[in-house]
């Protein structure tokens, strides 16, 4: 089996031959790494350094009309929450999505360079690359990278001609097909909504509000989730963003403060 | 016999804090000037903001942060070669966050925000963390103080996420010399409660007029 080594070429410059500046663009990207005798004992002090979002829920699902795709936005450097606004569906083309769970540097650079990949591809075959083929190429360049630390933990959802299409692609290089996916340390939560509400034929309305529902819940008892549940609809027109609410909000729409009634009313005393 | 590992560590932290916050036309960045290492001051004075048409203030490993604005400012000349133009603030943004990841293990430790006016002369604040992962946000503070300043921003600039739909507005409503006493009252605190923060403030406000600089003491403690 030949290894997508796109990724891996040698950052040293061969004599007389290019600027590295300008051709950074290019030639693939080519990593410089530290030149120790313990890498992973270094790979681990670095990471200390950049702890990645691990905390996260993300989720995606086909039904009749298409594919849901719906995450938090809360991002996490151990116990301090670094942002509550991070993108985690990230928009590859306009009938394309992939998530973000695991490093949000890794997901942010890689789901980029998908993009790229995706867009070179429809030039040079002159028609939209499948679902399948996109989830394909992020698992390659994934599996080459296996073992050096990359954390990315990725849902690809689409719709191509062979209708929707939903992959979900690790940091191991394992690649799954399947009809409904949660991503992160929310997802035991999510699936319990998700899994008891699911039908296939369900309406948009009715699937895009199952997903808010059960990403809802997933904030409410994980810690490391929460901020803005965002829900997206790929359909066969492409991708649309049908609502962003604060999880905070829709805990109140959800279970409304109800006033209660007073049993024994606190009374002025007067006097001595 | 054990094997014996190397105890010198290629990383230093160099303490202190930076921060931007974008207005409707205007955009703040300040940092300290103290760099230390350790329970040691090496200087009082040292300049952790560089500028283009956007203003980039970072915090960590000050020696990084030097290689980093020295890479960043040979692509910034090679972009104005190729297209006759300077780099715009989002370009300059992407740029930065390939740069930071394209050494992703071997990080530059450090932690910037950057900040300038958009295409449309909108102020915009885009905050990373130490490996590229980037966000427009309307305010963000990095460093050693960030965890002072950060809950206390949040309180007073609360903005709304740029995820929610419909989409609301993330700049601050405040005008630029009340965003300006904002960022000094902010470090003033800071510098009570973070022994890395403080010696003196810099201040970069770029608005349509161009860019000038503000400095403020603190406390030198």
């Amino acid at each position: 089996m030949k290894l997508d080594t796109t990724g891996m070429e040698s950052a040293a410059p061969v004599w007389g031959s290019h600027n590295e500046l300008v051709d950074e663009f290019s030639a693939a990207p080519s990593f410089e790494l530290p030149n120790t005798t313990d890498f992973d004992g270094f790979q681990k002090e670095a990471i200390q350094m950049v702890k990645p979002a691990k905390g996260t829920t993300t989720l995606a699902f086909i039904f009749k009309e298409g594919v849901m795709v719906a995450a938090d936005s809360r991002a996490s450097m151990g116990g301090y929450i670094s942002s509550q606004s991070v993108k985690k569906i990230i928009e590859i083309n306009p009938y394309m999505l992939g998530t973000m769970a695991g490093g949000a540097a890794d997901c942010q650079f890689w789901h980029r360079n998908l993009g790229t990949k995706c867009r070179l591809h429809e030039l040079a075959n002159k028609r939209r690359i499948s679902v399948t083929g996109a989830s394909k190429l992020f698992a390659n360049i994934l599996y080459s990278y296996r073992g050096i630390g990359l954390s990315v933990g990725t849902m690809i959802a689409g719709w191509d001609e062979t209708g929707p299409g939903l992959y979900y692609v690790d940091n191991e290089g394992g690649r799954l097909k399947g009809m409904r996916f949660s991503v992160g340390s929310g997802s035991p939560y999510a699936y319990g909504v998700l899994d008891n509400g699911y039908r296939y034929d369900m309406s948009v309305e009715e699937a895009a509000e199952l997903a808010r529902r059960a990403i809802y819940h997933a904030t409410f008892r994980d810690g490391a989730s929460g901020g803005v549940a965002s829900v997206y609809y790929v359909g066969p027109n492409g991708w649309k963003k049908l609502s962003g609410d604060d999880v905070g909000e829709l805990h109140y729409r959800y279970y409304p403060v109800m006033p209660s009634t007073v049993e024994q009313e606190m009374v002025e005393v007067t006097g001595a | 016999m054990p094997k014996e590992q190397a105890n010198w560590s290629p990383y230093d932290n160099n303490g202190g804090s930076c921060f931007a916050v974008a207005g409707a036309d205007y955009c703040v960045i300040a940092a300290d000037t103290r760099m230390s290492t350790g329970y040691n001051i090496l200087t009082r004075d040292t300049q952790k903001s560089v500028n283009y048409k956007c203003v980039m203030a970072s915090s960590g490993f000050q020696a990084d942060v030097k290689a980093l604005q020295k890479h960043l400012a040979a692509r910034h000349l090679i972009y104005q070669h190729q297209h006759n133009k300077q780099m715009s603030c989002p370009a300059m943004a992407q740029l930065l966050s390939n740069t930071l990841y394209y050494k992703r293990f071997f990080p530059y430790y450090s932690f910037n925000v950057l900040g300038g006016l958009d295409n449309e002369g909108k102020g915009c604040v885009f905050t990373y963390d130490a490996v590229g992962s980037y966000e427009k946000v309307g305010y963000s503070s990095q460093g050693s103080g960030s965890t002072l300043i950060m809950p206390f921003l949040d309180n007073q600039l609360k903005s709304p996420s740029p995820l929610l739909l419909p989409a609301r507005d993330a700049v601050t409503p405040l005008a630029e010399a009340e965003a300006i006493d904002l960022v000094k009252t902010v470090f003033a605190s800071a510098s009570e409660r973070d022994i890395y923060t403080g010696d003196k403030l810099e201040i970069v406000v770029i608005n349509a007029d161009g860019i000038r600089r503000e400095y403020m003491d603190l406390r030198k403690d």
